[in-house]
């Protein structure tokens, strides 16, 4: 489930009030989003991927919530992974492109 | 908006918005976006609303697909027979033949538009893998803006409206980050809402629960094959990453570390429903294999990331979600190659519609799903567009009518308790022991308690129309599971993923598509007799 909206990393862009599903989020007036409805969370990680400053933390756990301690996820590199490993963002190359599906997949042409 | 847009006030006095379109497509996953796509590539003004986010929403986005295609024409043969088998011949081969086509026409549009994808051994693209769900969507997205399409995010639609002769003429539906209604007049209706996975956090998969059916069967629309609705996929117990194709690597075992053979959904069902644990390792992808794994389905490491686990070292619990119709087979049925439903005005697409013709009784593993999502999107798409214009100017001179019946009355008597609802009818959906392992007993008892559970829902208020999306999410998951074990109590046998503990073997008697539909009262009936009576009609 989401469980962190960096306070200090969010630019209240609001893009993920927008991109989320289930409707999670509520904007504020020039603040972050506050997380209004976080047991509608379906745990897709979808608003990582579309946060431009890696402001967002989804935890993995489908139906609990957990503490998470904000330092110990940037430090770990957790904070914004989902959105590096899809390479979106300025000079990533995109996730797609890097596929080796061709190979694994056992395909000859 | 070249749409004529006024604020109404609604009959329940909350102020609304009211547009006039061409061609309305509800949902905006991939068969969504191809439909609206198609559509206005005739020339038709479309409007595409979401429940969600189009681009984010839906199973394709959070999931991402391998897509069914056939590089090497001399394989198709084989393929085609191979599919026939797995889906106990329910499919047919001019359909499948044509997805295929279709599909292949759409990934090089694809390429065409800029979707990144790597490359095989000669260079060339390597078009069935459409991994990057979030890529593959937000590229649809802009390609359907391009196109001149209108998106209303956070949209869901609630009911469809209907003209004075029976046609599908529009719907109405709240946009819920506006706290408004709206109503949308349209020439056509394309029904592209996903499937029901009964809120079981599959992964991306809690938006779909069943609204196409509900809306479409209220406007007199049938089902088909609603018994092939029974799909669970495989996750760390803890998560909801359902991805199932890197488990073949997989040695899975119970508690004291005995392996399960053979390592199948069925078999560890059997030992999940005895509340015992059962635990994966991916241990027999070579080291080559699982750098290549690593590039192509990044949402499956991310659980695994995040707890500082290795997937292919250490073992990990594992857990069945249900997906219900999504990598089931069933849907509403679609009458001819257009995806018209058998109520003028109203198409089907994607995972709302039955994907029986191209996959039978077995359409998950493999990738016939996202194949004919971008394909009958396509098709619907121009097909809306070409019946709405045959209306000519009359088009928005039409009286409408609601066609909603259920979990929509306004009031404050007897209103609709959610949590509870959804906790009923996934008591009766989501255990194996019911849904996977089916008996004759088990589906006629969680049978009568849905009927049950329909003719109290009937009775029951919303508080305000726009806070009616979840009590329609109820209503719809009630119905499909009504539509789902009625059809499954009349196949007395055992065919694709529809596997009956009493009558365990496929019966060629039952070599035929079951139709359901109805909403007081559930029927069943084999195909070919409501296509008789049709037949008849003409
Ligand atoms: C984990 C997983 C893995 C999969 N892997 C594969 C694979 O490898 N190959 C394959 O072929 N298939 C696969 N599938 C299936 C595939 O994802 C679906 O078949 C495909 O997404 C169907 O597309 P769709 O557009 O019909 O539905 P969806 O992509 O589910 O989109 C439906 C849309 O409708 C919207 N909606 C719902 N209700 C309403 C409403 N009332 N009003 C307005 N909008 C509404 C939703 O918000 C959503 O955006 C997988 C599915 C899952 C869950
Ligand atoms: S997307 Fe990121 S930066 Fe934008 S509002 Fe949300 S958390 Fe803040
Ligand atoms: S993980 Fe998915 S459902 Fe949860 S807040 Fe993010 S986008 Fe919304």
């Amino acid at each position: 489930m989401i469980e962190l909206v960096s306070e200090s990393r969010c630019i209240a862009c609001n893009l993920c009030v927008s991109v989320c599903p289930t409707n999670v989020f509520d904007p504020v007036p020039d603040a972050a989003p506050q997380i209004a409805r976080q047991s509608d969370c379906q745990t897709c990680y979808l608003c990582e991927v579309y946060c431009p400053v890696d402001a967002l933390f989804v935890a993995p756990y489908a139906d609990q919530s957990i503490e998470v301690d904000e330092a110990t996820l940037v430090q770990t590199g957790l904070m914004g992974s989902y959105r590096q490993h899809l390479g979106w963002g300025k000079g990533r190359t995109p996730a797609a492109q890097r596929e080796e599906s061709a190979k694994f997949f056992n395909y000859e042409p | 908006m070249s749409i004529h847009t006024a604020t109404k006030t609604t009959s329940t006095g909350e102020p609304g918005l009211t547009l006039e379109t061409e061609v309305l497509v509800i949902g905006g996953g991939p068969a969504g976006t191809w439909a609206a796509w198609s559509a206005a590539q005739q020339g038709a003004k479309v409007i595409l609303v979401d429940k969600g986010y189009c681009g984010t929403s839906g199973a394709t986005a959070a999931a991402g697909t391998t897509v069914w295609y056939v590089a090497d024409p001399d394989d198709r043969e084989a393929e085609l027979h191979q599919r026939e088998l797995k889906g106990g011949y329910l499919s047919d081969r001019g359909w499948m033949e044509r997805v295929l086509d279709q599909t292949r026409i759409n990934l090089h549009r694809l390429a065409d538009w800029g979707y990144p994808f790597s490359r095989d051994a000669t260079g060339a693209p390597y078009l069935p893998s459409l991994h990057q769900g979030p890529e593959y969507m937000r590229l649809m997205r802009k390609q359907v803006k391009k196109a001149g399409v209108t998106i209303l995010d956070h949209s869901p639609a609630l009911e469809l409206l209907l003209d004075s002769e029976g046609r599908v003429a529009g719907a109405n539906g709240v946009s819920r980050q506006l706290g408004r209604r709206w109503t949308i007049r349209a020439g056509a209706v394309i029904l592209a809402s996903g499937g029901c996975a009964f809120l079981s956090k599959t992964l991306g998969c809690n938006v779909l629960t069943g609204d196409g059916y509900l809306m479409a069967a209220e406007a007199g629309a049938h089902l088909s094959g609603m018994e092939f609705s029974n799909v669970y996929g495989l996750s760390p117990a803890f998560a909801t990453v359902t991805k199932g194709a890197y488990y073949r690597y997989a040695t899975f075992t119970t508690e004291d570390g005995s392996v399960v053979e053979p390592g199948d959904r069925r078999t560890i069902a059997r030992i999940l429903v005895k509340q015992q644990p059962v635990y994966a390792r991916i241990d027999k992808a070579s080291p080559e294999e699982q750098q290549w794994m690593r590039t192509i389905q990044h949402n499956f490491f991310l659980p695994f990331e995040r707890l500082g686990l290795d997937p292919f070292t250490q073992r990990f619990p594992v857990t069945l979600r249900l997906e219900g119709t999504v990598r089931g087979s069933g849907g509403l049925r679609v009458i001819d190659q257009t995806c018209a439903t058998s109520v003028p005005g109203l198409y089907a697409a994607g995972d709302a519609a039955s994907r029986e013709l191209i996959c039978g009784g077995a359409s998950g593993g493999g990738s016939p799903n996202a194949a004919w999502a971008s394909a009958s999107g396509c098709w619907s798409g121009a097909a809306a567009a070409t019946f709405a214009r045959q209306l000519g100017a009359g088009i928005h001179h039409r009286s409408l009518q609601p066609a909603g019946q259920t979990a929509l009355r306004v009031g404050n008597q007897n209103p609709i308790n959610p949590a509870e609802m959804i906790q009923a009818v996934q008591d009766e959906v989501l255990p194996y022991d019911r849904n996977l392992f089916r008996t004759e007993q088990g589906l006629s008892a969680s049978l009568e308690r849905l009927h049950t559970l329909w003719d109290y829902l009937r009775h029951q208020t919303v508080a305000s129309f726009d806070r009616a999306v979840q009590a329609r999410e109820v209503a719809a998951m009630v119905a499909t599971a009504r539509w789902m074990y009625a059809t499954a109590l009349e196949r007395k046998e055992s065919r694709g993923m529809h596997q009956h503990e009493d009558y365990p073997d496929l019966d060629d008697n039952y070599q035929y598509r079951l139709l359901s539909g109805g909403l007081d009262r559930v029927w069943v009936q084999p195909e070919q007799a409501v296509s008789n009576r049709e037949f008849v009609k003409l």
